[in-house]
């Protein structure tokens, strides 16, 4: 089946060809539904509304009609099952809410309805986003386009594939601990999760609400621009929605702006684009078990920005090992928490049989939450009981203070932006780390401490190393920028992929090795 | 043996906002169940809590009052545990660091000035109700509703120190608190609604003894009277079980009025592990100098100030003043009366509202909104006082007909029915002196022999001769000018 999507490579393209109607919003919505059928067994997709999509569609090609046309205005996205949805049903990839329909939108997604966007439905992602690779989800885990019996990261898997499958232009991810970076990188896709507070997280189903922040996934930087330019507002319906970033309203505009100012000074300098730059590699990242390929790909993306005039700086991190630590204590104890409200007492799954009300809700909560929610749950109430929090809790809060200090030594001092892989390894294959939980949780290293941090950072594709089946899997480049840079990182993105084209490389055929 | 009772009480005060404290829902009472609760209320997947800052405004007010500490950073937590009507299954208070801490409430027990310190006050959401009774599920089963009206309601939890050392105290201690609070206006006061619920930890310890006994905890005591039952029904079961070689178990305990006893509810075995932390979904709540100070300037006057004015303006005891600054209507009525008399006459003021005014109201079980004599009308009184129409003792009984209601409850009219007009007449009053001394000679014998109380006698002798309308001062000069001519 061919691929509609193929022929855009960007957002910017395809708005020409609908603003030209070489192409309606209806016309390509009712493709890709037939797409995203047909390529069922990626398992992308939790939840369709054909007429709902289409609405939106019809909604759109009037809108382009009256030449009232935004730039996101028919582009077709999707949303990760984490955001609440008026029209889709909304389970968090679990049990416990299977069948919820949400009251209200969240407020990304009235952001992205305002801005035009259509949105063919809801993604697969792990459980209330808790994991690494897609898999512990109640619908199955969604499938890496690039071979199907590898992962395609986590927890935004979903999302990943779904944009790596040329199944939507963009789509909404939720990062905690690398959710939208991981997978991006794993995918070959780019992502971006921005500064802590400049995304709302009303709607968004809390994991961990002092890490959790949305961001988007797209092809290309500027795609990613265009999407968090549309997402970035602030909210009065969130306490930790930021709004002002460093004397700057946080208003959609101003993503763009900053990158557009970042964007000219770069171009302006010729063949040297990232003259005066100074890039930080951080010494500990290269000695972390980082697999020889991904090592490989990232030193020589690096060698790319330094062939483009940047100056590399060595610079070190020290607390980054801690950064796992302080990361599974923290956001599992924000999450049991966070997740006690699912007690089958108001909403969500309700176990059959029961004695008495501690029995309804100890029960459904058992059949309800996958093995890894429940581990987490756990995790997290042991650390928050009486006579572990000092040890546990605080000790994890006093890490993460260390952290964020790591990262303001240097920012802005040592060097403009941070450099480094993603994840250490290509996607793994599907079953790997089920036997040691932990084995997953390790690989989290490069992605835990900008969340802890509450910095930006974004992962772009940087070459391919060799995986699973001896299949060239994508491998991701990490940018980290000091608070509110995303401008600045989406520029230096965006400039590293006029220059480069990983990020246009397609998976051959997204299903074709399924069987 | 003789037993000390130590009591502190916890004060839960509903805060009169019009919304919750972290949704836009209305507050309301009494309103058909689940029909003021929202997104947040429920606990909806997504739904966020966003701060009331008049909940805070509130708070800062009562700080104010009780000369407490604002905190100029405080951290809202959450207390985890698993409740049907508790929709988040944690509730988000404050606990390391609340937004007022110290302060101390003033007030008299038995005309004795008491001061009691507290400890803090902090903020935090109310749950919803579990009903029990009559409540059918589907199936016409037995069941428990849930109604989420209440959870998310504005709550100030005011915590004393555990310095009281009888009901007496404790009761006289909640009541000034109850009217503080109202005094405010940071709360409706409504005791059968809810709006100010009472807690009581108590403890006995042989008198001497340092260390505090094992307290229990009373809670749902909604009436001051309860309180008082409540409060001596523990001391009593406390002494007893100790006294009969028991000990007390720190435990949770429910005051049942029906029955007037407490029962347990729940020992500290059972005790949840709140599992605090703080709330990553709240900010730090952030309180600066100018926030106080532009709260500072609409608080109304204080009881404290006006009873510093009061004693200065009109020389005023201690006693006296607590006992009018007690509640904003008696302190209004204090200065309705005394606007309304020519001089400074605050002190005459003073004794009959502390005195036949308090009587007669906690005699009859009113407040003093539904005084039925006006501030006008005992301005009108004393103004006979001063002006001599009228004794004490027989304005005393104009009070009495004036209270019923008798002539409109106007004191002159009242004087002139019941022709109780004190006799200023010099002439009239020389008249029933000699018409006394004329009687009784062998008094006035035993008082030319220097027996002073057969003066009193004779004074006793003109004012039964006049009715009691004589003034008395005047019986005295004219006595004395007559015996010791």
């Amino acid at each position: 089946m061919t691929q509609i999507l193929k022929d855009f490579p960007s957002i910017a393209s395809l708005r020409s060809a609908l603003d030209e109607r070489k192409i309606s919003s209806v016309e390509l919505t009712q493709t890709l539904l037939k797409e995203v059928a047909a390529q069922n067994e990626l398992n992308a997709f939790v939840d369709l509304n054909p007429e709902l999509s289409l609405a939106q569609a019809k909604a759109a090609d009037q809108t382009i009609a009256a030449g009232q046309a935004q730039i996101l205005t028919g582009i077709p996205i999707a949303h990760k099952d984490i955001f609440v949805t008026k029209g889709w049903h909304t389970t968090a990839a679990s049990k416990i809410l299977k069948g919820y329909k949400s009251p209200f939108d969240a407020h990304v997604v009235e952001q992205l309805i305002q801005a035009g966007t259509v949105s063919l439905g809801k993604l697969n992602c792990d459980e209330f986003a808790m994991g690494s690779g897609n898999e512990h989800s109640a619908f199955g885990p969604a499938h890496n386009p690039w071979h199907p019996k590898v992962v395609p990261g986590g927890s935004s898997g979903g999302s990943a594939a779904a944009v790596a499958a040329g199944l939507v232009m963009a789509a909404t991810g939720t990062d905690t601990g690398g959710s939208v970076r991981q997978p991006a990188a794993l995918c070959g896709v780019s992502g971006i999760k921005p500064t802590y507070g400049t995304v709302s997280r009303y709607g968004m189903i809390a994991y961990a609400s002092s890490l959790d922040q949305a961001g988007p996934i797209a092809r290309s930087a500027h795609d990613l621009m265009l999407m968090l330019d549309a997402m970035s507002s602030f909210d009065p319906r969130d306490a930790t929605s930021i709004q002002n970033c460093r004397g700057v309203a946080n208003q959609n505009g101003r993503i763009k702006q900053d990158f557009t100012q970042h964007s000219q000074r770069i171009e302006k300098q010729g063949a040297k684009p990232f003259s005066g730059l100074r890039i930080g590699v951080p010494e500990e990242y290269f000695g972390l078990g980082l697999d020889d390929g991904v090592a490989k790909a990232v030193t020589a993306a690096i060698a790319q920005f330094e062939a483009l005039g940047a100056q590399k700086v060595s610079i070190s991190l020290p607390h980054t090992r801690l950064s796992i630590p302080a990361y599974y204590v923290i956001a599992p104890a924000e999450a049991s928490s966070n997740l006690a409200r699912y007690d089958a007492i108001r909403y969500g799954h309700r176990t059959e049989q029961y004695t008495d009300l501690a029995d309804m809700t100890a029960r459904s909560r058992s059949e309800g939450f996958g093995a890894e929610v429940q581990r987490r749950i756990m995790l997290g109430t042991y650390v928050l009981s009486h006579g572990y929090y000092d040890a546990y809790y605080l000790q994890a809060q006093r890490i993460r203070r260390l952290i964020a200090e790591d990262y303001q030594a240097v920012l802005g001092l040592k060097c403009d932006v941070i450099l480094g892989p993603v994840n250490p390894t290509v996607a793994p294959p599907m079953g790997e780390k089920n036997q040691s939980p932990t084995a997953e949780w390790l690989a989290d290293i490069y992605t835990l401490s900008l969340n802890l941090a509450g910095l930006p950072g974004m992962s772009i594709p940087c070459g391919f190393a060799p995986g699973f089946d001896g299949q060239a899997l994508p491998v991701g480049l990490q940018l980290v920028g000091n608070y509110f840079e995303e401008g600045q990182l989406l520029a230096l993105a965006h400039h590293f992929q006029h220059a480069t084209d990983w990020h246009s490389r397609r998976p051959e055929s997204a299903t074709g090795a399924l069987v | 043996m003789n037993w000390e009772v130590v009591i502190g009480l916890e004060a839960h005060v509903q805060l009169s906002t019009i919304s919750k404290i972290f949704s836009g829902s209305p507050t309301r009472f009494g309103s058909a169940p689940n029909t003021q609760a929202n997104a947040v209320d429920m606990a909806l997947p997504g739904s966020l809590p966003v701060l009331n800052h008049g909940a805070v405004e509130r708070a800062i007010r009562f700080g104010l009052a009780i000369g407490a500490n604002i905190s100029p950073r405080s951290i809202f937590a959450r207390k985890n545990y698993f409740y049907p009507d508790l929709p988040k299954n944690y509730q988000i208070s404050q606990y390391e660091i609340p937004v007022v801490l110290g302060g101390s409430l003033s007030f008299l027990v038995d005309a004795q000035p008491t001061t009691i310190n507290l400890t803090r006050a902090h903020l935090e959401e109310d749950a919803g109700k579990s009903l029990h009774d009559n409540f059918p599920g589907p199936h016409g089963e037995a069941s428990t509703g849930i109604d989420l009206n209440r959870a998310g309601t504005p709550l100030l939890e005011i915590v004393s120190e555990p310095e009281m050392r009888s009901a007496a105290q404790a009761v006289a201690y909640a009541r000034t608190l109850h009217n503080l609070v109202v005094w405010l206006g940071i709360c409706d006061g409504n005791m059968q609604e809810g709006s100010f619920r009472i807690d009581a930890n108590v403890s006995v310890r042989p008198f001497g003894q340092k260390e505090f006994g094992t307290r229990t905890e009373t809670k749902n005591v909604n009436s001051f009277r309860f309180l008082e039952r409540a409060i001596l029904f523990e001391v009593q079961r406390q002494i007893e079980l100790i006294e009969d070689g028991g000990k007390v178990v720190q435990e949770t305990r429910l005051y049942d009025s029906d029955r007037d006893e407490t029962r347990s509810m729940r020992s500290k075995e059972d005790a949840h592990d709140y599992r605090y932390f703080p709330d990553p979904d709240l900010p730090p709540l952030v309180i600066n100098p100018e926030w106080v100070a532009q709260v500072k300037a609409s608080m109304p006057e204080l009881p404290q100030q006006l009873s510093e004015r009061f004693a200065n303006t009109y020389g005023l005891t201690q006693v006296d003043t607590l006992q009018i600054c007690n509640n904003r209507e008696t302190a209004a009525y204090f200065e309705a009366v005394v606007a309304q008399l020519a001089g400074n006459q605050g002190k005459l003021a003073a004794n009959w509202l502390n005195g036949e005014v308090l009587a007669a109201l906690n005699r009859d079980n009113l407040d003093m909104s539904s005084c039925p004599v006006k501030a006008v009308q005992l301005a009108a009184l004393l103004t006979r006082i001063i002006d001599g129409t009228l004794s004490n003792k027989i304005a005393r009984e104009v009070f009495a007909a004036m209270w019923v209601g008798e002539s409109g409850g106007e004191p002159d009219a009242i004087i002139e029915t019941k022709g109780l007009k004190q006799i200023n007449d010099s002439g009239a009053i020389d008249a029933l002196v000699d018409g006394v001394l004329a009687a009784h000679p062998a008094i006035v014998q035993e008082y030319r022999a220097g027996k002073q109380k057969a003066f009193n006698s004779l004074v006793g002798q003109v004012m039964k001769a006049g009715q009691g309308k004589a003034n008395p001062q005047q019986v005295n000069d004219a006595l004395k000018r007559r015996l010791d001519s």
